[in-house]
């Protein structure tokens, strides 16, 4: 909480409409009742979407870190064979921290975090559309991660992985409870935020702004929204049930009740497989504003790319046992399923053309946004390329559970959704502000990043092609070179890291001193916003406290 | 029209809330669902399984004749598993047997109660490879009830069964698998 305030206090003052750079006291707010509360009580009870925009960011990025340095306490572990550094319990509880941490803490938040800045000034509204519940799911979150984090404290704490399977995760001691109420709060938080999402997008956008207008970013919330209302509760259903089984003497998943544990990895996958693209969707949306500002002409393609989005978001209700196919499924349920799955890398690839058709020909500088942008579209193709591989059930069953799945979903989340993230963050940074960012560092952040994820990921696919199996914290001798090599990535990574906490902190207290304008980037009027301006770029930098209560006009950008 | 667009949002809002909350049952109603089209439909569970009814078992006594197939052999393996560490021991007499298709085996299983305490247990099959699931017929089976261990108590316990003859050839090995679950707190 302190971390918030104390940065927050920095942030407060580029925010606020009557700033004074130099003068870092705020006592000139007062009396002005449309600027922010006083105090660190502000920070508390902000209903403003800016205000919570900033609080899901920085809780974000405390959890990126918190989240990294379990994956460092496991790449250590892994570093050598044996047993050196930490036992095999604490080794599951890192294992299956550092995927919910990452996934409910860092990456989820963070894309809600960018909702909340961007999404109503890219629609040009006054706020979110309810801006108490918006509070209230941000604190819910912070409870919910909270609850998460007291398992460590319990027993073994929770050692089964993130996707929790029973039998296995009902051998929890005391911290499964926890565990359960945990994905309850957070799983609260997030359909609050898309309940919000969605009412700010549908009731708040400008008069004149056609849904077929919309930024690309505000189309794959409006579509990752939707896919959150229908998958959170199916997931609290599925650990309900764990719970019910474990302390009520129900049998959903107990084979000696009748149940069968196979259908909870069903339940699971149900919401896991639209989970997985509601981590990536976003992603494509800030891709989709980036690329065009620096390749300086119009995004290729709106409406497919948003025609794609739609269809990878309908696609991934009806893939999800993709994930289980060695768990004994009827040779018509393979088919199904592959099929289906190999039907989602259309759409995809829809995404993967458009952008590198906005790119062709185009007049590309290579600011940091960009360059982890087409860091981006590049690793996260080879990401997808894998996927298709495991799509395929007769060679999933050699990959299955082994490093050759911790290699996919690696490279689509790290260079795929972290780098989507950590590219918005320097894309609207200046934005939010007021002040560049120092684009040297970025730019070395970018080339360490982009070099050490290889090293840390790409040698796991060969552990896996050869049989290492995922989620063990010791390995047979032949699997030591390779792994070692992975470690050393993931270490150079990790410190990669905080040269970006370095630049967001010093850009935050306007350490290079350059004055941002309002359009910030060369190109981003015109081509941030899609087929229409980029309505944040005609704001200050950084914007008031209230932007938009008189609802701007939409200049369409692009002869349609 | 402020108080237009509130309402606007707060209707909004509770209709996505009913959709969440729809979205939660939905979560139940995959429970049947999955019993319904993967179990029933596909057949995915063990026909033994699906046996254990009263009626069905009263059908089982009844052994359907087939033609042996004195030419062909099929390695049946038995495989035995005690649940969460219940306080057993279980072993199949005799791990494997090869068996002609069409004739009727029987085999012991030998289970006791290490403890000193009544366990009430259920055994339940497993078959592997999934699709000889149809060919492999049990007439008798200790899996059909609920088994009662007295403290210290032996049981030997037969299961009767036959490979049905039109089993594909492509089948050398049947893997049956049992694994004893303590029930008793679930009475």
């Amino acid at each position: 909480m302190s971390a918030f305030s104390a940065k927050g206090y920095e942030v407060k003052d580029h925010n606020t409409p009557q700033h004074h750079h130099d003068d870092h006291h705020d006592d000139h707010h007062g009396d002005d009742h449309h600027g922010p509360a006083k105090g660190w009580l502000r920070w508390v009870v902000t209903t403003n979407h800016k205000d919570i925009g900033t609080l899901y960011l920085l809780f974000s990025l405390v959890m990126f870190f918190v989240g990294g340095a379990m994956a460092m306490i496991i790449r250590a572990e892994l570093f050598q064979p044996g047993l050196q550094l930490v036992q095999p319990a604490f080794f599951n509880n890192m294992t299956t921290m550092h995927a919910l941490v990452m996934i409910f803490g860092a990456v989820m938040p963070a894309f809600v975090g960018l909702a909340n800045w961007l999404i109503p000034m890219m629609i040009g509204a006054p706020d979110m559309a309810l801006p108490r519940m918006n509070n209230m799911s941000f604190w819910m979150l912070v409870a919910g991660i909270t609850l998460l984090f007291s398992t460590l404290f319990m027993g073994d704490g929770l050692g089964a992985g993130w996707t929790m399977y029973p039998p296995l995760v009902l051998q929890t001691k005391e911290a499964l409870p926890f565990g359960i109420f945990s994905v309850h709060l957070l799983g609260i938080s997030s359909i609050m935020g898309a309940i919000n999402i969605i009412a700010t997008i549908t009731n708040l956008r400008a008069p004149g702004m056609s849904l077929w207008q919309m930024p690309i970013f505000v189309w794959t919330w409006l579509i990752t929204a939707f896919l959150l209302i229908a998958v959170m509760p199916v997931f609290a259903g599925a650990v309900t049930m764990l719970l019910t089984d474990k302390f009520f003497g129900t049998s959903f998943f107990s084979a000696a009740g009748g149940g069968d544990p196979v259908l909870y990895q069903h339940i699971f996958w149900f919401f896991g497989h639209p989970e997985v693209y509601i981590l990536i969707l976003p992603t494509f949306g800030i891709a989709s504003t980036i690329i065009p500002v620096f390749s300086r002409k119009p995004l290729f393609g709106y409406l497919s790319m948003v025609g794609a989005t739609i269809m990878i978001a309908l696609l991934s209700f009806v893939v999800w046992a993709h994930h289980m196919f060695s768990v004994g499924m009827p040779i018509s349920g393979e088919l199904f399923f592959m099929w289906a799955t190999i039907a989602i890398a259309i759409p995809t690839a829809v995404k993967v053309f458009n952008w590198i058709a906005t790119m062709w020909e185009g007049a590309m500088t290579f600011e940091t946004p960009m360059l982890f942008s087409v860091g981006f579209v590049v690793l996260f193709t080879i990401g997808g390329f894998t996927g298709m591989m495991m799509a395929l059930a007769p060679l999933d069953f050699q990959y299955h559970d082994t490093y050759f799945i911790v290699a996919h979903f690696h490279y689509v989340l790290v260079p795929g959704s972290i780098f989507m993230i950590i590219a918005a963050t320097y894309f609207w940074l200046p934005k939010w502000t007021g002040f560049m960012y120092n684009e040297r560092i970025g730019k070395l952040h970018f080339w360490l990043s982009a070099i050490s994820v290889n090293v840390l990921f790409f040698p796991q696919h060969f552990l896996g092609l050869a049989g290492m199996p995922r989620r063990i914290p010791d390995y047979a001798i032949q699997f030591s070179d390779w792994n070692m090599i992975s470690s050393i990535g993931a270490f150079v990574f990790g410190v990669s890291q905080l040269l970006f906490l370095y630049v967001v902190i010093d850009c935050i207290r306007g350490g290079t001193g350059i004055k941002a304008t309002n359009e910030v980037w060369d190109g981003a009027r015109q081509y941030g916003g899609g087929i229409v301006e980029g309505l944040e770029w005609t704001l200050p930098s950084p914007p008031p406290y209230h932007t938009f209560t008189e609802a701007p006009e939409i200049k369409s950008t692009i002869p349609r | 029209m402020a108080e237009n667009l509130s309402s606007k949002n707060t209707k909004l809002a509770r209709m996505l809330v009913l959709v969440a909350v729809a979205m939660f049952g939905f979560g139940y109603a995959l429970v049947p669902l999955y019993n319904w089209v993967c179990v029933d439909l596909l057949g995915l569970k063990n026909s033994t399984d699906i046996n254990t009814t009263l009626a069905n078992k009263a059908a089982l006594a009844k052994e359907t004749v087939y033609t042996v197939d004195k030419d062909r052999q099929v390695l049946v393996e038995f495989i035995t598993v005690l649940n969460d560490n219940i306080p057993m021991t279980f072993r199949a007499q005799t791990p494997q047997m090869k068996v002609h298709p069409g004739e009727y085996y029987t085999v012991n299983f030998i289970a006791q109660n290490t403890s000193n305490k009544t366990i009430l247990a259920q055994a339940k099959p497993s078959l592997s490879p999934a699709p000889v699931t149809p060919f492999f017929e049990k007439t008798q089976c200790f899996c059909f009830i609920e088994q009662t261990f007295k403290p210290k108590e032996t049981k030997v316990m037969p299961i009767r069964f036959v490979v049905k003859p039109d089993l594909s050839t492509d089948y050398k090995t049947i893997t049956l698998l049992y694994t004893f679950f303590d029930i008793t707190d679930k009475k």
